[in-house]
This record gives structure tokens, sequence and C-alpha cells, in this order.
């Protein structure tokens, strides 16, 4: 079973400590009684006060966010300050109250049979492979834009680093690290930007090498209700928040890019 | 806080807007609980159309100021699917059930309600008339006279409360919801999204799916509070409101505007449980008011 039942209410944490992983953001808060969640499963966030009236007077909705270490009544997550959510949560301050629903979705599976787990990870996209690991040890190919970004390949373990511009491990794309280990009996678990999670479908596809994906999309409530984080599969649309947010690759009709 | 709304007794005043609330999810979500602690007072399911519809392209969702603009195209299994794997799930849900239906003629309607209507589980009928009839071209809840025939159309086929949901995309929405009452509604719902629009930061293009979508959340408390007054003075049948609520006092003042009963949308998304928090405060007030109309 890779999904742990949500509580059915949002309830009141507290930041405990903002700090830098290389150009991330690590948020760490409390969680009252909320139970242990699966690696690649989420919780959506706002925090209590000042949530809105930011540019443009957002953000309104919460933000789904996929957790990279658990402890009982302890969450840690890794942000990225690309919007009004995230730029809002990256300055939060200890001891503001922070609203979690979750954990949501459903998470990873285990390998299929004579199969050891690969992971793949792109960007802000690693953060789901870090609690999968603690879980499932295996090695974990990691792509980043820089070197400043690829600190944050220390939150996990028996790492092959690349990055775009060359400044950190391997000058080049995670996929071509991905390429070479095709051959061996894996299962990928993959996390990243859509154009990277589109090229590890094709690739995983046409090699018949089972893939689970960790996808993200934009999504209103993250537990099946507003039907707005659809993504198409062979069976036509499916909610990431609630048949996902991991999916298998085979049954994929594409990543959207948005 | 007991309330009746078209014959049905209701707990409290506080009900699910369609599509608002996916019971089935909230089950896989969040369990029993969702049975056991449920928010509403009724249920009010997700359009059903006769046949499945997979719903617009993604993306389908934009966050704007205080709201949202979403254009999923009521994505639904269809009559034949609802009835067989939806129907026996929200037969458990321990309030009235009350299912939204859409047709794209009238005779489409009037076979959706027969079907629907016939259901034991099924205590009323709320009908989505925000969409175009093909044979004429007009939106059915955008001009009285339309409004009034499919109403007429579909009055004989239950005697289940039948519910208008009005579009505030019209030009006079108190005179649909007039016509709505004249032809037998037992009720009229305000209201749905407004129609709204975004670009796509960087490229201009349109940035939903479907090119436009509907507004809803606190951009539109103001606009919705008018319109549930506007129809209320209009109508004797119960009218519910809804529009942005988020709070104990927001649905105090729809009711204060005239309504019956209060629908929460939006706010479900942010908060599952919402509709019971928004049912305590406002039960809350009552209390305050009776205490201070005794001083």
């Amino acid at each position: 079973m890779n999904r742990t039942l949500a509580p059915f209410d949002r309830r009141r944490g507290e930041v405990e400590q903002v700090d830098r992983v290389g150009a991330y953001l690590r948020l760490l808060c409390s969680d009252p009684g909320g139970p242990a969640p699966r690696p690649g499963q989420f919780y959506m966030l706002a925090l209590a006060a000042e949530w809105g009236g930011g540019a443009d007077e957002r953000p309104y909705l919460p933000r789904a966010f996929s957790y990279l270490r658990h402890e009982p009544g302890r969450l840690e997550f890794l942000l990225e300050d690309v919007g009004p959510g995230t730029h809002r949560l990256g300055a939060a301050r200890p001891g503001e109250g922070i609203w979690l629903l979750g954990p949501l979705g459903a998470g990873f599976a285990a390998p299929r049979e004579g199969r050891a787990p690969l992971l793949v990870g792109g960007g802000i996209g690693i953060v789901p492979l870090a609690p999968l690991q603690a879980d499932m040890p295996g090695p974990a190919l990691l792509g980043f834009r820089d070197a400043a970004h690829a600190a944050a390949g220390e939150l996990m373990a028996d790492v092959t680093l690349c990055t775009d511009d060359g400044s950190a491990g391997h000058h080049g794309l995670v996929t071509e690290l991905l390429a070479a280990r095709l051959d061996e009996p894996v299962e990928v678990y993959a996390c990243g930007p859509p154009a990277m999670l589109e090229a590890v479908r094709l690739m995983t596809t046409q090699r018949g090498v089972p893939a689970q994906l960790a996808l993200e999309s934009g999504m209103a409530c993250g537990f099946g209700a507003c039907f707005g984080c659809v993504v198409p599969t062979r069976d036509g649309y499916v909610r990431v928040c609630v048949d996902g947010p991991v999916l298998e690759a085979s049954d994929l009709e594409a990543v959207p890019a948005h | 806080m007991s309330t009746e709304l078209c014959g049905l007794e209701l707990e409290h005043p506080i009900v699910n807007a369609s599509g608002t609330f996916d019971a089935i999810a909230a089950l896989r979500t969040f369990g029993d609980e969702v049975l056991e602690r449920f928010p509403f007072a009724a249920f009010v399911s997700k359009t059903i159309t006769l046949k499945p519809r997979q719903g617009n392209p993604p993306p389908r969702l934009w966050e704007t100021a205080g709201g949202l603009i979403n254009s999923i195209g009521l994505p639904n299994k269809g009559l034949a699917g609802y009835l067989e794997h939806d129907l026996p799930v929200l037969a458990r849900l321990p309030v009235p059930l009350i299912v939204n239906v859409m047709g794209f003629t009238r005779e489409e309607v009037a076979t959706l309600v027969a079907a629907v209507a016939e259901r034991d589980e099924v205590a009323g009928l709320e009908l989505n008339v925000s969409c175009p009839n093909v044979e004429s071209g007009l939106i059915m809840g955008a001009d009285p006279r339309e409004t009034a025939a499919l109403v007429h159309r579909v009055r004989p086929l239950t005697a289940k409360p039948l519910i208008v949901k009005l579009t505030p995309n019209a030009t006079d929405p108190a005179a649909v919801a007039h016509a709505a009452q004249e032809a037998g509604a037992d009720g009229v719902s305000l209201v749905n999204t407004l129609r709204g629009m975004a670009l796509h930061p960087r490229t201009g293009a349109p940035w939903l799916g479907a090119r436009t979508g509907g507004v809803s959340g606190p951009a539109i408390r103001a606009i919705a509070l008018a319109q549930v007054a506007q129809v209320a003075e209009r109508v004797s049948v119960p009218v519910v409101g809804m529009g942005g609520v988020e709070t104990g006092a927001h649905a105090h003042a729809l009711l204060r505007a005239g309504a019956a009963a209060v629908a929460v949308g939006t706010e479900t998304f942010r908060d599952p449980r919402a509709g019971a928090r928004i049912a305590a405060e406002l039960a809350d007030i009552g209390r305050d008011r009776r205490v201070s109309a005794r001083l």
C-alpha cells in the first residue's frame, strides 16, 4: 500500500526554521498528530497569516509539495522561489502558523521482482526521491542547472551529479546518464521538470524498462475535488492528486509541458 | 440550526456547490472519516451528462486575484456510468443527495431527469442551464423563455425537488429565476461562475486550454450577494445562494439577502471541511443575535 490516508481536516503546524540548501530553501515545521506519509505522497501548504495580498493579490490557494523528510510530529519541505506561493513560504518566520493537509495521493510502489531501484531526479524534483531512497536504497542520478543548485545533492546518498553548465559533475543532461544504465535490471523512479520526465518516459517505454514518474501539476485542492490537475493517459485524463502523483510511465500518453 | 430546503430536511443551511467536492475521491484520500464527519447538510453531485465527457484540455486552472478561474469542462462518466458506479457509493453519504444534470437539448435533459429521479437514493435534482441548447444556439439559462421551456418539459417527470442553477452571465438573472419558478421549479441556486480569462505570462496566449473559464472565490462575493438579493426579491421559491463564501459571516450575509441555504465551493478547495466550519460559525452568529435581541 503506497497511500497513507490523510486526516479529514487541515491542521495547523508551526514553522520551525527556513534555511538554505544551495539555491533552494528548506522549510521545517511541526505536524502535530499527522500520520507517517509514504514516499511520493504530498501535502497542501498555506501559511495561516498573510496568505494573499502579495503580487497580484496572490497567493490564494494552498500549494502542493512533496515532503523531503518526515519524523513523528515533524515535516521538512524543499522549495524554490518561483511564484507568489513559494515566495511567501520562503519568507516564513519561525513560530508562524502553517496549514497542512495530507499526506495526499499515491506514492511510489516497490520495484518489480528482480529489478533494483534507480533514482533519477532533476532540480527541485529530487525531493520525493530523498525519502524514497531512505526506504529503498539505490543509486541516484541527479541533474541541476549549476553548482549552486547541485548543492541540494547532499540531501541524498550514492549520487552521480550532472549540471547544465558543467559547473559540477558531468556536463550534460541527467537523461544521458540514465541512457547508459538502461541495460541493467533496474526500475526507474523519476521526478523532475516536464521535459526531463517526458524524455525518461520515452526512453524507458521504448526500452521496456519499468518507470514510476512523480508528476507535478497545478492543483487547487489536492484531494480530487477540483479536477484541475489532469494529465493524459491511455485511459483518458487522470487526476495527478488522487490517481498520482506517481504514475507508471507506460500508462501516460505524455508528460504535459505545464 | 436545522433548515428546510424545497421539502428536504437539512441539519444546517450549508451545502456544497456542484463540482467542488468529489465525495468518492475524498473517500479515497481521507477514508470513512468523510462519512462520519460529512461537512455539508446535503451533497450536490458534479454535473452529469448523457454521454461520458473527458473534460477540457489542460491547463484548467489559473489563480487570480482573490480567486480562481477554472475551465474543467464537466468531465463525468455519463448517465449510465454514474448510475452504475457512482450512485451506489454516494448512497452511503449521511445526507440527502441532489444530482446535478446538464443536457445539450431539452430531450437530453428530460432523459437525464427521468432516469436520475426514479432512483430512491436521489433526494432532488439541480438543472445546470449554463450550456447552449444546440438546437436554438441559446444558453438555456441566459434567456427566460428558454429556461421556462426546459422546466416545462422536465417538471412532469418527477415530484422530487427541482432546483435551477442560474448563470450570472445573463442579462437579467431575476427574470430567468422568475420564469423558472412560473414553469414549476421548486427552487433556484446562484451564482454559477462568471466568465473570465487569463493570458500566459510569457507568450500572451490564452492560458486555459478552453481559452476562457469561470471565476469563483472571494473575487465574486459582492456580485453574488447582489444577484442573490435581486433574485430573492423576485421569486417566492427557496434560493440557494453562493459565491465566495469563506466564513459564517459571508453565509449569514447571503441568508440576510434572502437565501434559504448557502453553498460553499472554492473555499472547500482550501479547507476540505470548510462547510462544517462555516455552519458552526453561522450557528454562533445566530446564537449571538438571539442573545442580543433579548438584552
